[in-house]
């Protein structure tokens, strides 16, 4: 049986989809036509890979008038995270993760 | 209605509409998955909405549009922190069930241009969701997710 958990895992194995998550995340809720001027794949590839990302619940959209906003939906990303990283855990992650953030913000 | 939202979280709950609405109506069910806070309000559109905590209100608002178990939207205006000068927000859930499951749509918009309230509670909303998601599926909610070595046994 498949479950949502592997789609997530599926849809985030292409580096094209999980560019079009960076888009979104940079600039959420946009259009198809938005995501198509700002990236080097065909309409009809962004379009496969936006349907792969909402199957998996990656992406949420919105219709607004004849217009489909696309939005990063960190849900999955977030449940992930609570599946594999303890309570416990969590904090010093942070602090880590902070930590090389700012020194290889340092050495630009 | 010109701006689009800000933000809109998709999560799905192997649940019931009116179980899911329930939990998101109910002081005693929601001060489970979200960090003890209990919502508080007679749940008609016009009436006040408040977060409480400790007896203490720490997030108000009004009842914007409430039809169970489909639809529940409330304007949020956080009073602690230094946003209290800030214009409410809007927070709306949208409840629709597909394949036996419930597909909880949350949206939070209608924010002030360089909102301090965005960026506050943007981390929050996953989190809660999960929670939400948990204690309906298994019975048991989450631990918050600040919560580290500071109650470490």
């Amino acid at each position: 049986m498949t479950t949502l958990m592997d789609e997530v895992f599926k849809a985030l194995a292409d580096a094209s989809r999980r560019e079009l998550l960076d888009r979104l995340r940079a600039d959420n809720g946009q259009t198809l036509n938005e995501l198509c001027a700002r990236l080097a794949m065909t309409r009809q590839a962004v379009s496969k890979h936006l349907a792969i990302l909402e199957a998996a619940n990656l992406v949420a959209t919105v219709r607004r008038g004849r217009e489909k906003l696309h939005y990063l939906n960190p849900v999955p990303i977030h449940e992930i995270g609570e599946r594999w990283i303890g309570k416990f855990e969590r904090s010093r992650l942070q602090a880590l993760s902070d930590m090389k953030k700012a020194l290889e913000d340092g050495n630009e | 209605m010109s701006d689009k939202p800000k933000f809109i979280y998709v999560i799905y709950i192997a649940s019931t509409p009116e179980k899911v609405f329930h939990a998101l109506t109910d002081p005693k069910l929601s001060a489970r998955y979200w960090f003890g806070y209990e919502v508080t309000s007679e749940w008609k559109v016009g009436s006040a909405f408040a977060l409480m905590k400790d007896g203490k209100g720490w997030d108000e608002g009004k009842v914007l549009e409430y039809d169970p178990p489909r639809r529940l939207a409330y304007s949020f205006h956080p009073l602690h922190d230094g946003l209290e000068n800030e214009k409410p927000s809007r927070v709306t859930f949208d409840l629709e069930e597909i394949n036996g499951q419930v597909k909880l749509t949350m949206t939070h918009d209608d924010f002030i241009e360089g909102s301090k309230v965005l960026p506050k509670i943007s981390t929050g909303w996953p989190s809660i969701l999960s929670s939400l998601k948990s204690l309906l599926e298994t019975g048991k909610e989450l631990p918050p997710f600040w919560k580290g070595d500071y109650d470490k046994k």
